[in-house]
């Protein structure tokens, strides 16, 4: 099975609380948090993973993984750190983020398939910088590919993988045929969420993403990385202009309160709400 | 163009409430644009849902019924919504799992700009602007569209849900067109649906959430102050994870995102992920025996304590002031 994955970097997600924005709202300042990878991307790289082997020779492949990120060559470090994990190979589209939004993305991406004719291209169900959700399902549409979208679970199948998808009120399962578009959410990294052909079904996986060995740091360098313009892919301009940017609105630490008495004192008297 | 069509969810026979906050953002839309908005509703059999929707204020209720539209899959509806949807200015449902699905896949038909999960709508000069969360909420962008058809998501919980108006609008059919390859690629198997007597989460005036702390007792503590109140359960994503609790119940940036009358947060600490679902609840009381844990900077009533202990008395409290 050949699986292409989208990876983007983003402002250190656990300190999002720092972002900052100017007073004129310009624009939304990152400065001094670092990069990590989109933890969903994480998540789509490990689901390729999984599907590609047995899970105990986790070093040999079945098929081919390949990872693609958008950005100034310094998002190779992510390119990089996911070729250690295990990919197999990796491709940079220079661009800025300016010349970007998810329109254009995946038309980029859209093209990118016409030359590397994966079964599947996994991605994560958002990045967690723009939360927009949308890359997955417009890059089914102009593939005319399946979606399963939000998928927590993955058994590969013959030509097909059946997936739980979390949905509002339970799971949808799904079964999409080859090729097909999959967007992952947090549960698919759970012990027993993904499953190739080939993987017992009594075999559980640590709970998580793996982490690559530092013998793996070394050989990555090695491992091919491409470089391809924005403008050979897509001449596309981005649909969503943003003309400001807000904080938003502030949230005061309230009170301690002593004991359940003195809580429901509160709420029934200063609240109003019970 | 300046009509806003309104994609409804209709599901196991009934319109779903997510439905009426779109068609809030609708009129809010369309009456800045000077345009009117009509609701667009899909299924095997809609009659009863097109009726229901044709009380909201509508121009037209637009019914596509088909054998093949009986479950929702994006893309067996992506091909009619897009086709109504160039009649329109701008297209939109809630962002539910429905929407967040739909939407995209809609949007990348008509090679639309498409804004998720959007908290407000304003115009000026004639051109929409969309207010919308970033960075786990941390930060909101104002943004437009620039494209023929513009296709939004809404944030049910900042769109209060639209009430009946009175006249009845039209009710009119539409074409159904079939959908591509893709359609014949994806096959329904099975729905596990979770048994939940409960409010929605986005819907309910009071929500009893809890944490990792809780561990196996997560629905025994929480079940009877729930009860007291009439409330909806949520959790934080660590609770998900470990199985106390079931996955739809996570409210955070990623899962649900609620803002009730009163949110419980016990056994919460409080990460970036979760605050982002539930910092907008105008009342917020937290039980943890962490003083320190950063869910007490946006807490209004904070208890200190053994919430093993203080749950049950607190339980056994309301329900004797509710029953007077």
């Amino acid at each position: 099975m050949k699986i292409l994955v989208a990876l983007k970097r983003v402002a250190d997600p656990d300190n999002a609380n720092k972002v900052k924005i100017p007073a004129d709202g310009s624009k939304i300042d990152t400065t001094g948090l670092e990069w990590k990878p989109n933890p969903f991307d994480d998540y789509a790289l490990e689901t390729a993973l999984r599907l590609t082997e047995d899970g105990k020779t986790t070093k040999v492949r079945k098929g081919e993984v390949v990872v693609v990120s958008f950005g100034p060559k310094d998002v190779e470090t992510t390119l990089r750190s996911a070729l250690a994990t295990g990919a197999d190979r990796a491709i940079r589209v220079e661009c800025t983020d300016e010349q970007l939004d998810g329109l254009v993305v995946a038309k980029a991406i859209a093209k990118l398939v016409e030359a590397e004719k994966p079964d599947l291209v996994v991605l994560g169900k958002q990045a967690v910088d723009g939360d927009s959700n949308q890359v997955g399902q417009i890059l089914a549409e102009l593939l005319d590919w399946p979606q399963a979208a939000f998928a927590a679970t993955v058994r590969e199948e013959a030509g097909a993988v059946l997936v739980g998808r979390e949905v509002d009120g339970g799971v949808l399962e799904v079964r999409v045929k080859f090729p097909a578009v999959l967007t992952v959410d947090l549960r698919v990294v759970a012990p027993t969420s993904v499953y190739s052909a080939s993987t017992d079904k009594a075999f559980k996986y640590n709970e998580g993403v793996r982490f690559a060995p530092l013998p793996a740091i070394m050989q990555a360098r090695k491992k091919p990385l491409d470089t391809k313009n924005l403008s050979d892919l897509t001449a596309e301009k981005p649909r969503i202009r943003y003309v400001k940017y807000e904080a938003p609105p502030a949230r005061k630490a309230g009170s301690k309160v002593a004991d359940v008495d003195a809580l429901l004192d509160k709420l029934k008297n200063e609240a109003k709400v019970i | 163009m300046a009509n806003v069509l309104v994609v409804a969810e209709f599901a196991e026979g009934k319109v779903k409430k997510t439905t009426h906050s779109a068609v809030t953002f609708a009129r809010t839309a369309a009456t800045a644009l000077g345009g009117s908005y009509s609701i667009l509703v899909l299924g095997s059999s809609a009659g009863s849902a097109a009726e229901e929707l044709s009380k909201l204020g509508a121009a037209k209720v637009l019914v596509a019924e088909d054998a093949s539209l009986e479950h929702y899959l994006a893309e067996t509806y992506a091909p009619t919504v897009a086709a109504v949807a160039k009649d329109f200015g701008v297209v939109v449902a809630a962002a539910s799992a429905f929407g967040k699905d739909l939407l995209p896949r809609v949007a990348g038909k008509l090679e639309a700009g498409y804004a998720a999960d959007i908290t407000e709508v304003s115009a000026s000069g004639g051109t929409l602007h969309y207010k919308r969360p970033m960075y786990a909420g941390n930060a909101f962008g104002v943004c437009v569209i620039d494209s023929a058809v513009q296709v939004v998501s809404v944030r049910q919980s900042a769109f209060a849900a639209a009430e009946a108006t009175g006249a009845a609008a039209p009710i009119e059919k539409v074409a159904v067109v079939a959908a591509g390859q893709a359609g014949a690629r994806i096959e329904r198997v099975k729905f596990d649906q979770v048994k939940n007597e409960r409010p929605e989460l986005a819907e309910a005036s009071v929500v009893v959430a809890g944490g990792r702390a809780l561990k196996e007792q997560f629905y025994d503590l929480l079940n009877p102050l729930a009860d007291a109140f009439g409330a909806a359960i949520g959790a934080s994503r660590a609770a998900c994870d470990n199985g106390y609790c079931a996955s739809d119940l996570q409210v955070g940036q990623t899962g649900k995102v609620v803002a009730p009358g009163l949110y419980f947060a016990i056994g919460i600490s409080g990460a970036i992920q979760h605050l982002a679902g539930m910092k907008s609840s105008k009342v917020i009381v937290s039980i943890n025996k962490d003083g320190d844990a950063p869910i007490f900077q946006i807490t209004d009533y904070g208890l200190v304590t053994d919430l093993f202990k203080a749950v049950p008395e607190l339980a056994e409290k309301v329900r004797a002031i509710k029953a007077g």
